[in-house]
């Protein structure tokens, strides 16, 4: 029987019929490739991309100058300084993340303890030169104006499970 | 004494029955936590971190405020047991943090003391981290202004009362207290006034949590990201271990470090808080005066103008003259290159106090500063130790408070924190007392351990060395002099000379004072107003009369921009205190070891490297060509300064030693005792280049301190 459904097969094309059939079964499945710059995969709220540094609703940066996230980073990429604003309140003068440095951990966000330095969503931010990479307190806080609706939605998102 | 037996953890002990429970746990080896209790401050009870179990006892017991002999063996006889780690003691403290901790902001981010803080620490062992049942309103209470060093935020305070215990106790300064009670006591300086102690800034490191902290370091840098180097101060001449903290390039503080011998473990506030005048004001490239001005050149230049100048001098007419912050090494640097040249004009006693370095017992503190504990009697003539020399001001209050230390003050009158009887600024009565018509020479007779301090208003007069030999007068007379051998084998020796600057001992070990027919300070000042000096070379000296060195080529080598710099026609950037390794001997005769901490800024080096350097140019090299070299050359010609840490033995009596001290001569008697600082946070060019020194002075000293006490 085996040699019978062999001699069959051979005959009527069979496998080939089969592979015709799997790349036009292909041909009109939709795609899985997408149409990158103008099409974007989805990410997670955890996505760790670019960083922010964010401010509260009344525009109050964030960031107390508590220098964890430098303590904790593994790169040692952020440099902190802080002296008493006017106000006599806690802030940095400086903040600097060396974007070339950093491993995209997650462990500053991680630590942060009033949810200011986090990483967004953003991954397209490639520079042609090495000098762009190196982030600034006004940089940071740019970044955070411009990704606060999605920075928000992915710390709501991710807060049943922080 | 007698002692008791004790089980701790089931480890038997002996203690003495004057210890506290908590400190015979601790020589058992069992950790106890602690808010309130400080080994140097009265015991206060109150915080109850300190508990631990006394098995048979009906409550947990605060080991701190438990003494040894108050614990008495169980019935059977066997010796009391008690526990440190059951879970009883654990469940107690568990409970004394949950209190603490209600009204505690928890704002650890933001607070100064994040990183350092005790109860940061102890909530890690003793917090209930998933367990809270506090949700009513936390007590928030206004901060106070405690002065420009002291900042408050005492919503943080969990009223521990070591600063007002500190305050009272330690700095003799009641300005701290408590008020109200219960959840409404809050920490305050009642009207609202600055806590008025040279002492202050210790409170900062007393607080177990982040109620008090620095206000000049405010937010500034986080303990974990410091670099700690052990050095030695050079504010004043006691020479308190000190620890400095670096970040990069920059010094941020400046603590205390442990040695009973010298600091206990406090440091004065110049000393804390002088050290942002190390970025300040600071020299750092040499320069030249061309037309008038001085204009920055390069190294080679400055020497080269240097030594066209040193060869057209004749030694007789050249001069040096060493500051108060030099160290060993650069003394003994610029002794050699000016011996080289036959400079005979050197001085280092730039107030020009009259001592010499015929007998080093005649210008030390010889009954060493641990030593003054044991003293009961006590002569002050023309010093006022509570800004010569504030950590020591405070071993002497200490022992007024411990015993019956009788002290009597020949000067101007100055609140010095302990009773002080007045004998007037007349140097009548110091003749009466040497020759015993005065009351207090019987009270010198009759006490043990009798002893004076000479400071530097007495020395740096015209008689001087009158007023010297007269005091080493009374000291034999009196008694002062006893036994020889160390503190330790009851060798003693009253006689003391209190210095302010913190090189001024190592120098005049060295020998840097006039040679034969040389001049001393006030003589090279008047020289060069005459035109008889040409060329002087300053190390540092700025507290003397820079400004009328007349026609004389001025070389100043240092490390700030101050009197001195601004006189000069070569500056020569030096390095800082903190800038260098160094020997420096404080005023008991001790050696003490400083470390690098940073590097000098821009092109300044460190000083033995100029001085090494500029022989070179002149053609007179010093035989040496690292730091190594030069002290193994140090301790060749001077083997007492390779003896780090120890002070020098007592001689014992030798009235031929005695009577060689000072040098007789007309006492001017109407001219009355003076003090010889006139403002306590401005003595130096680092303080002077100091913002903060700069507020204290208008806080405590100045015009505003002025009008507040009208």
């Amino acid at each position: 029987m085996a040699f019978l459904d062999r001699t069959a097969r051979a005959i009527f094309f069979w496998e080939f019929l089969k592979s015709f059939g799997l790349s036009l079964r292909y041909f009109f499945a939709p795609k899985a490739t997408v149409n990158y710059p103008f099409e974007k995969g989805p990410i997670s709220p955890r996505f760790r991309g670019e960083h922010a540094l964010r401010r509260y609703p009344n525009g109050e940066e964030r960031c107390i100058a508590c220098k964890l996230c430098e303590a904790v980073c593994p790169a040692q990429a952020i440099t902190i300084e802080a002296e008493p604003r006017d106000d006599g309140s806690r802030r940095t003068t400086r903040y600097d993340i060396d974007m070339v440095k950093c491993i995209y951990c997650g462990l500053c966000q991680e630590a942060c303890p009033v949810d200011a330095i986090v990483e967004g969503p953003n991954f397209e931010y490639s520079t042609e030169t090495r000098e762009e990479l190196y982030y600034n307190k006004e940089k940071l806080l740019a970044n955070g104006d411009r990704w606060e609706r999605e920075l928000a939605r992915n710390l709501e998102l991710d807060a049943p499970y922080r | 004494m007698p002692s008791r037996k004790l089980i701790v953890d089931s480890k038997e002990i002996e203690a003495d029955d004057g210890l506290t429970l908590l400190q015979a746990c601790e020589l058992a080896g069992a950790e106890i936590p602690r808010f309130c209790y400080h080994e140097r401050l009265s015991v206060a009870g109150n915080c109850r971190m300190c508990l631990v179990e006394w098995v048979g006892a009906p409550k947990p017991q605060a080991s701190c405020a438990l003494q040894v002999r108050d614990i008495f063996p169980n019935k059977d006889g066997t010796p009391a047991k008690i526990n440190t780690k059951s879970d009883y003691v654990r469940k107690a403290r568990e409970g004394v943090m949950e209190f603490l901790l209600i009204n505690h902001p928890l704002d650890c981010p933001i607070c100064d003391q994040g990183g350092e803080c005790d109860l940061q620490d102890q909530a890690l062992l003793y917090g209930r981290a998933a367990f809270h049942r506090f949700n009513e309103n936390k007590r928030a209470v206004e901060d106070k202004h405690m002065g420009p060093l002291v900042k408050t935020i005492m919503t943080r305070c969990i009223q521990c009362t070591r600063c007002v215990r500190f305050a009272t106790e330690v700095a003799g300064v009641p300005d701290l207290g408590a008020t109200g009670r219960g959840e409404d006591m809050e920490i305050t300086t009642y009207l609202e006034k600055a806590f008025a102690s040279e002492l202050s800034g210790n409170v900062v490191d007393l607080c177990p949590v982040g109620a008090l902290t620095s206000k000049p370091y405010a937010f500034n840098a986080r303990p974990w990201e410091l670099g700690k180097t052990q050095s030695v101060d050079v504010m004043d001449a006691q020479g308190c271990n000190i620890r400095v903290d670096t970040r990069g390039p920059q010094v941020m503080r400046v603590l205390p470090r442990l040695n009973e011998a010298v600091n206990e473990e406090w440091i004065g506030d110049k000393t804390r808080h002088a050290c942002d005048g190390l970025m300040r004001q600071r020299l750092d490239r040499p320069y030249v005066r061309k037309n008038g001005r001085l204009q920055p050149v390069s190294w080679g230049e400055a020497f080269t103008a240097i030594a066209k100048r040193v060869a057209d001098t004749k030694p007789e007419r050249m001069a040096a003259i060493v500051g108060d912050l030099a160290a060993a090494e650069e003394i003994k640097a610029l002794k050699d290159l000016m011996t080289a040249l036959g400079v005979v004009n050197l001085d280092c006693r730039q107030d020009g106090a009259k001592l010499t370095p015929a007998s080093r017992q005649g210008y030390l503190f010889n009954t060493t500063i641990a030593g003054v504990e044991a003293a009961d009697a006590l002569l002050l003539i023309g010093s006022n130790p509570r800004w010569e020399a504030p950590v020591l001001n405070a071993r002497l209050r200490k022992t007024w408070l411990n015993g019956n230390l009788t002290v009597a003050n020949l000067g101007e009158p100055f609140d010095l924190t302990y009773p002080v009887e007045q004998l007037g600024s007349s140097l009548g009565v110091l003749e009466a007392v040497a020759n015993c018509s005065h009351g207090f020479a019987q009270v010198l007779k009759d006490a043990k351990r009798p002893m004076l301090i000479l400071g530097p208003g007495a020395l740096a007069r015209a008689d001087g060395a009158a007023i010297l030999k007269l005091a080493a007068r009374i000291a034999s007379d009196t008694g002062m002099i006893g036994p020889a051998g160390s503190a330790a084998e009851g060798g003693w020796n009253g006689f003391n000379v209190l210095h302010t600057a913190a090189s001024r001992v190592a120098a005049l070990d060295l020998g840097f004072v006039p040679g034969e027919s040389g001049r001393d300070v006030a003589g090279i000042v008047d020289g060069a107003q005459k035109g008889e000096i040409d060329f002087i070379y300053l190390l540092g000296a700025d507290e003397f009369d820079v400004g009328h060195l007349g026609r004389a080529f001025v070389v100043y080598q240092g490390s700030h921009g101050d009197a001195g710099a601004h006189n000069a026609d070569v500056v020569l950037p030096g390095a800082a205190y903190t800038e260098k390794d160094g020997l420096y001997i404080n005023f008991e005769g001790r050696v003490q070891l400083a470390e690098r901490a940073t590097f000098p800024p821009g092109e300044a080096r460190e000083d033995w490297a100029i001085l090494r350097a500029l022989s070179d140019v002149l053609g007179r090299r010093l035989p040496y060509d690292s730091l190594a070299a030069l002290r193994a050359a140090l301790l060749r010609q001077y083997p007492h300064m390779g003896e780090i840490g120890t002070v020098p033995r007592q001689a014992g009596a030798d009235p031929a030693v005695w009577e060689a001290i000072g040098s007789g001569g007309p006492l001017d008697v109407s001219l009355p005792l003076k003090n010889a600082i006139a403002d306590y946070y401005l003595t130096n060019p680092i303080a002077r280049a100091s913002q903060t020194m700069a507020l204290c002075s208008r806080e405590f000293v100045g015009p505003a301190h002025k009008m507040a006490a009208e």
